[in-house]
């Protein structure tokens, strides 16, 4: 089955070149490679690993395409997946950059470059919302609310570093439920002492 | 190149993905305040315009932004360093760590480090646009921010106008309004 890397290679490159919008939107056009086309794993199979990968911090096509060639040929197959799935972008990226930065001194490219940034601070505010959207989702508006303020506090006010930040708020996650089962099972006990 | 910059691109980019829950779009804050802020590998300037070409390109957006902050901080072999610094550990944990994370994959904890992480980045991502907005008033005025994010928020949340669309018609405001205006 040689042709499997061919096969693997076809699929990232095309996924890699197709798919707007960073990874978590190519997602289902992976899925659609993997399980339509070229039958490498079930549907369920590809949802599972998908939740799993999401459990993980880091790029999410990356760690769906390295987990893909991995499960077909091995640690070989994992780099060509990778290598085929952001060769292209990476290398459109350097090349377009680069050709900003070379003509940077110009009037013309500095209004350009100026006149981007309103765009992408609408671009990261859309993010941000949908990624405030999820937290309140999961944590609900108190929590939530309490959550925002003291992350914004932390890093502005305390002016801590991220990596920091985000460090104390996983630690505080990882007992956040046995913290409230806890306060549940005491309000529970104090109801029935009441009666 | 000196081993310095290269061992600085690895960390940064090592730091800002192996934090960043939510897939690419979550590391863009914490790569804006390694590279940017902490190791000045690129400008503010700068960042702003990978943001915008990265967002106009297809592809998984953290890589992009390796690849070109790779290179610009070290050549080529930047750009190798930061993207496996980028991609590397997280495709090893996942394959590695596989049969772990399917028995703790229902444990409340790792719930609840998933979800705690959320209001942190939605908070980076929040500042960060605060300062992208701060740095354009300063730049091109308030009138003209303010009038280009409305066009650029209508076309792309309303309208759902694709952003490589966007970007490129405001390249095109920035080529021939603004050398006038300014």
């Amino acid at each position: 089955m040689t042709n499997q890397y061919g096969q693997l290679c076809w699929a990232m490159l095309k996924t890699g070149i197709i798919g707007f919008g960073g990874g978590p939107s190519v997602i289902p056009l992976i899925r659609h490679e993997a399980v339509q086309q070229y039958h490498w794993l079930s549907d369920e199979e590809f949802g599972e690993i998908f939740v799993l990968a999401n459990t993980l911090p880091g790029p999410i096509a990356t760690k769906m395409a390295g987990y893909l060639g991995y499960q077909l040929k091995g640690t070989l197959g994992a780099i060509v997946a990778v290598v085929a799935h952001i060769l292209p972008s990476s290398i459109a990226m350097v090349l377009l950059m680069s050709m900003v930065s070379l003509f940077s001194n110009s009037p013309i490219v500095q209004g350009m470059i100026s006149a981007v940034v309103p765009v992408v601070a609408v671009m990261l505010g859309m993010m941000a919302y949908e990624f405030a959207q999820k937290a309140f989702k999961g944590l609900g508006i108190v929590v939530g609310i309490a959550s925002f303020a003291i992350a914004l506090s932390l890093l502005t006010w305390l002016d801590l570093h991220p990596a920091i930040v985000i460090v104390l708020f996983m630690l505080y996650g990882s007992f956040h439920y046995a913290f409230q089962a806890r306060f549940q099972a005491r309000r529970n006990r104090q109801g029935q002492g009441g009666q | 190149m000196d081993w310095i910059e290269l061992l600085r691109l690895f960390l940064a980019f090592l730091v800002s993905n192996i934090l960043g829950y939510g897939g690419g779009p979550a590391s863009i804050p914490l790569i804006y305040e390694e590279v940017v802020e902490h190791y000045n590998i690129v400008s503010q300037a700068e960042f702003s315009n990978i943001i915008a070409l990265g967002n106009a390109l297809p592809g998984p957006i953290a890589t992009k932004i390796a690849a070109y902050v790779g290179y610009s901080g070290g050549g080529l072999l930047g750009s190798l360093i930061a993207l496996i610094a980028t991609i590397v550990p997280s495709i090893l944990a996942l394959i590695v760590m596989l049969k772990a994370l399917r028995k703790y994959r229902d444990s409340k904890a790792v719930k609840g480090i998933g979800l705690f992480v959320q209001p942190v980045i939605a908070v980076l991502m929040i500042v960060l646009t605060w300062e992208m907005v701060d740095d354009s008033v300063i730049d091109i005025g308030w009138i003209q921010t303010v009038l280009l994010a409305l066009v650029a928020w209508w076309a792309m949340a309303i309208k759902k106008i694709h952003p490589a669309i966007v970007v490129v018609a405001a390249f095109a405001y920035g080529a021939i309004v603004i050398p006038l205006v300014g």
